[in-house]
Order: structure tokens, then sequence, then C-alpha cells
């Protein structure tokens, strides 16, 4: 049952959604006095459940801000890669010949950048913010989502039945349209969630090197690279985006996996 | 009375395949053969005789490396080779449709059996609502499908191979064409289900009166379903008649050979088998191609390769040692 993980993650998306009305802090708004606080339990006070940074910011209120911040970045740059990377994989792999070939060698020319200090040198260059990070991540990472679409579719065209739909005389868009692509969703669909992992990760690195959302705002990533330094003493400050990271992924992940098998349709009921 | 134009007819057509040491090879080799309005030719040969490569090209579908070389496909009097791929598209299952060999995965598994017939009848008869939902329902009882609204509903996997391969013939048929290519369409079907396929296959021909092409290897099934037949081999033509003379009084030691290899029920008699491998389509010896196979052949058979002679009122073969004054007896 998928229930746990869509619990989880629509609890993550109401929370990062109502940040403002739960928490009472500006997330970005320094209290040195009440810096380094640790959480409720480990001998800190209510007004900070889960403690304060080196700044005296409320971790609790900068981990719901910062789930905005990340979980938005992780979508658009999704869309904007799962778009990319499925009209390329699908014109690729069915039009095979000079087509594939060009558009193959433009996908290996991005695979063989290293995405990180391709990422940091445009972000530099174009200055930090969030339109350009979110920008820089899906045009780095639909290559991946392109080679999977464009296997998927060579298999699918030498299937009998898209030859047959050809032999039926059904044109090429709509057998690419019809045929192909409702065959390459639950493929896409995993391998879409498995994504959001590696593009929080992503998006973190790129922060983490001062390429990414711009300090003061929080997103995971920023609150893991602000944590680093203090790992022995502040541990509460990268662990809670730590664990954030890590259920948001599981739960995709698990939920991504339920929802393949649903939509095979070998798995209806009869 | 105006001349009747055959229904398709394939016309000095040879096809090329582009291997990839830069060589060609020959899969069809100038052929020729016509089926009348409302006919049946059997196409027979081994695996790599070019049968399947002759419907392909009819078709044009052929894979890239794969080139008609020279010749016309003539349906109804129109050559196919000459049509830009947009009208090529419009005649493919309005005008000419083909069933394949798998019904397993002819059948796209992502949608349900009305989906996949309402595609063709939307595309090449423009139905819609209420008409479309009559002729579906019509089109799968026309293949004997029982509870056709049933059907409509379920998914390929739900259904069984003889009921795919039903299903997959009146998606054939619904836009009316008036040439149907069957490339082995009982290959994947067992024994009974295929001799029930293959009644229905004739009855749908009576119903429809369309030309049929039925690709197979199998004799007997041409013998079923087709009054004509054409033996393939290597690409060429080995023997074209009516089906009748040609079990009758089989020409070229090919054919000889296939009917030889047809087991009898009740019968003792040892199965010959044919000795060798199908020739190498890159092998351009001027000779038979079926020399280095034929226990007949003499050094003439490997030196020029005969032409295809008239044997009787609608029969020919090609062989140097049945022709008259030839040296093969029965």
């Amino acid at each position: 049952m998928p229930a746990l993980p869509i619990a989880t993650l629509v609890t993550m998306v109401m929370l990062a959604i109502l940040a403002g009305f739960i928490t009472p802090y500006d997330p970005v708004k320094q209290d040195l006095i009440h810096h380094l606080l640790p959480p409720v339990w480990a001998g800190g006070t209510a007004a900070h459940p889960l403690g304060t940074d080196s700044f005296g910011r409320d971790v609790l209120s900068r981990l719901l801000f910062g789930a905005r911040v990340s979980l938005s970045v992780a979508l658009l740059s999704l869309i904007i890669a799962t778009f990319l990377g499925t009209t390329v994989g699908l014109l690729s792999g069915y039009l095979g010949g000079n087509v594939d070939s060009i558009l193959m060698r433009f996908v290996d020319m991005i695979l063989a950048l290293p995405t990180l200090l391709i990422a940091l040198a445009v972000a530099i260059a174009l200055g930090p913010s969030f339109t350009n990070i979110l920008l820089i991540i899906g045009l780095m990472i639909w290559p991946r989502t392109a080679r999977l679409i464009r296997a998927e579719t060579m298999l699918l065209k030498k299937q009998e039945f898209t030859r047959y739909a050809r032999a039926i005389g059904v044109p090429g868009w709509r057998i690419v349209l019809r045929h192909v692509l409702p065959n390459v969703l639950p493929t896409l669909l995993v391998a879409v969630t498995l994504e959001i992992g590696h593009v929080i990760l992503v998006e973190a690195s790129l922060s983490f090197l001062g390429a990414g959302i711009p300090p003061p705002q929080p997103s995971w990533g920023v609150m893991i690279a602000d944590g680093r330094a203090l790992i022995a003493t502040g541990w509460w400050i990268a662990l809670f985006p730590g664990l954030a990271i890590m259920i948001t992924v599981i739960s995709c992940n698990v939920l991504g996996d339920w929802l393949r098998d649903r939509f095979d349709p070998k798995f209806k009921e009869i | 009375m105006a001349i009747q134009v055959p229904a398709l007819e394939a016309r000095d057509l040879s096809v090329t395949v582009n291997l990839r040491d830069g060589g060609q090879a020959t899969v069809v080799d100038h052929i020729d053969f016509e089926i009348g309005a409302g006919g049946s030719l059997g196409l027979v040969g081994e695996s790599g005789s070019g049968k399947t490569m002759t419907s392909l090209a009819i078709m044009r579908l052929l894979p890239r490396s794969v080139n008609v070389e020279s010749g016309q496909v003539l349906l109804a009097g129109e050559d196919l080779l000459k049509l830009d791929e947009g009208h090529m598209r419009r005649r493919r299952g309005s005008r000419i449709a083909m069933i394949l060999q798998d019904p397993m995965t002819a059948l796209d598994p992502s949608f349900t059996i009305r989906s996949q017939l309402a595609e063709p009848m939307r595309q090449h008869r423009h139905l819609s609502g209420k008409a479309l939902e009559e002729a579906m329902v019509s089109a799968l009882e026309q293949v004997h499908l029982p509870a056709p609204k049933r059907i409509l509903d379920a998914y390929p996997h739900q259904l069984s191979g003889g009921m795919r391969q039903r299903v997959t013939s009146a998606i054939a048929l619904a836009g009316n064409p008036s040439v149907l290519i069957a490339d082995e369409p009982t290959t994947a079907l067992d024994v009974t289900t295929q001799a029930r396929y293959l009644q229905l296959l004739e009855e749908l021909q009576q119903t429809h009166g369309f030309a049929l092409l039925l690709v197979t290897h199998d004799l007997l099934i041409v013998k079923q379903v087709c009054t004509r037949l054409v033996v393939m081999y290597g690409g060429r033509v080995a023997e074209i008649g009516t089906v009748d003379e040609i079990f009758e009084a089989p020409q070229h030691p090919y054919t000889r050979a296939l009917l030889g290899a047809i087991p009898v029920i009740g019968d003792d008699v040892h199965l010959e088998s044919i000795e060798g491998q199908a020739p190498d389509l890159r092998d351009q010896s001027p000779g038979c191609n079926f020399a280095p196979r034929c226990k007949f052949a003499r050094d003439v058979c490997r030196t020029s390769n005969p032409a295809l002679t008239t044997r009787g009122e609608d029969h020919a073969a090609r062989c140097w040692g049945t022709e008259p004054g030839g040296w093969i007896t029965e």
C-alpha cells in the first residue's frame, strides 16, 4: 500500500505551503543571543523545537521554508528535463537515422560535461537566482531521460503493434503519441521519481558552492552546507534537512514503484 | 467488356539489402506475379527466400537498409512505389492492409480493443459516435468473436492468441481494403486454432471480396486457402501456377522436394529432406540458384540460369531439367 509515502509527501508539500502559518519566525532573521540552541529534547527550549543555527535562526522555520525552495526547484527543473528529454528521446528513437545520430551526439556531449562545473560556471556568469538554478538543473539532466526514452522507443518501434499501426495507415506522429508515449509512461514515471533525489542533491551541491539558491534564503541543501562546519557540536543544523531529503526521496521511490505496477495493464483486474 | 485490372501486381520487382561491409545482396530477384480481384495467391518459400521482403516491399514498409532496386507494385493499376509517403499512408489500411505474424504482440498492451479498432475506422471511414460503435460490434461479429461488447472493453492480455488474431484481422479489415497481405498469420497459433482461423480467412475473403496474398512456408495452408501459388527460392520465383496444377505436376525439383516433405497420415513413405542450406544471397554465380542442392543438377544448371518457361495454361517454372527435352522424368 502506498498510503504511507503518499501521506508523507502530501504532508511535506502542505508543510511547505503552510510554512508561514506554522512557525512564527522569519527563516532569515538572525538572533545572535539565541544562537546554537540544541533541539528541545537535547536541552533546548520549546520556543525553538529543533534548535537554532550559528546565526540564531530557527531550524524548524528554515526547514519548512527550505522545503518550499527545494521542492519547487526539484519539481520545476524536472518538468523542464522531462519535457525536453521525452521529446528528444521519442524523436530520436522513432525517426532513427541521421536525426538520431545528431541528437544522440548532442546528448553524449552534454553527458560528457561535468554537471557541477558547468552549472557553477553558468551560475556565476548569470548570477545565482532561483530561476537560473532550475533552468541549469533542468538543462543539465534531460539527456539521461532522453536516452532512456530513446531506448524504450526503439524497442516499441520494433514491436508488432507499432508496425501493425503503420500497416493499417496510422500516421507517424499519431503512432508516437498514441502507441509509443503511453507505453513509455510507466518507465518515465519511475525514472522521474528516482530523479527527484538526484535533483535535490544537485541543488544542494550548487547551493553549497554558492552557485545555487543565494543565501540567506534557506533550502535543504543550503542548510546542510551551513551545518557542515559545525557537524560535531551543532549536529541538528545539518541532520534535520538531511532527514527531510531522505524521507522525501524514499517516499518518491516507493510511490514510483507502486505507480509502475499500477500503470502496467497486466496488473489490472480482469 | 473492359479489361480486368489485377487487384495487385508485382512487376519485375527486385529488392536489395545493403550489407555492413558495403556490399549488396539481392533478396528479391526480379519477381512477377499478379492477383485478380477477389483472388488468392500463396507465396511459399523457406526462411530467407524473400517472401516477407516481398510483402514488405509491397506495403512499402521495408527496413531502412533494404531498398527496392527496380520494378513496380501495381495496386489496381496504380504504382505504389511512385507515391509519396503521405499518399502511401492513406492507401495502407483503406486499400491494402497487412496481418502480421504474431498476434500476441500485434496489439498495443496499453489500450482496450475498442480504442484500437476505432483507430482505423475513424481514420479511413470517418465514423464516430453510434455508427462507430455499431461498426465495431459488427466487425467483431464478422470474425466470430463471442460477446463483442465485452471484448471491446478488454485489454489484449485478456484474450487468447486465437482471439487476438481475430481482433487483428478485424482491425486490418476495418478500412475495407481490396488487398489483404497475411504474413504467416497462423505461425504463432496451435494447430486447431490455426485450422479455424484459416476457415475464417476464407470466409472473410468471400464476404469482403478482398484479394489475398498469403505468405507462408506451409504448402498445406496454401492448398486449403489459395487458388494460385508462387514458390520462391533464394529471392527468385521457382514456380508459379494454380495450386491444383502444381500439386498435380510440380515442375521444379524444389517444389517436388517440398511436396515430398509433407507427411501423410497413415502413410509409411519415408519423408524426403532437402540436403544443404538456403543459398547465400551474395553469391553471384551465373547458374540456377538451386543447383547446389539439386540432385538432378547438370553442368548447364551451374553455368546458366534457366528462364521461367510456360508449363501449362497457368503454370510456369524455372528449371532446365523439366523443360521439354529435359532429362528429369518422374
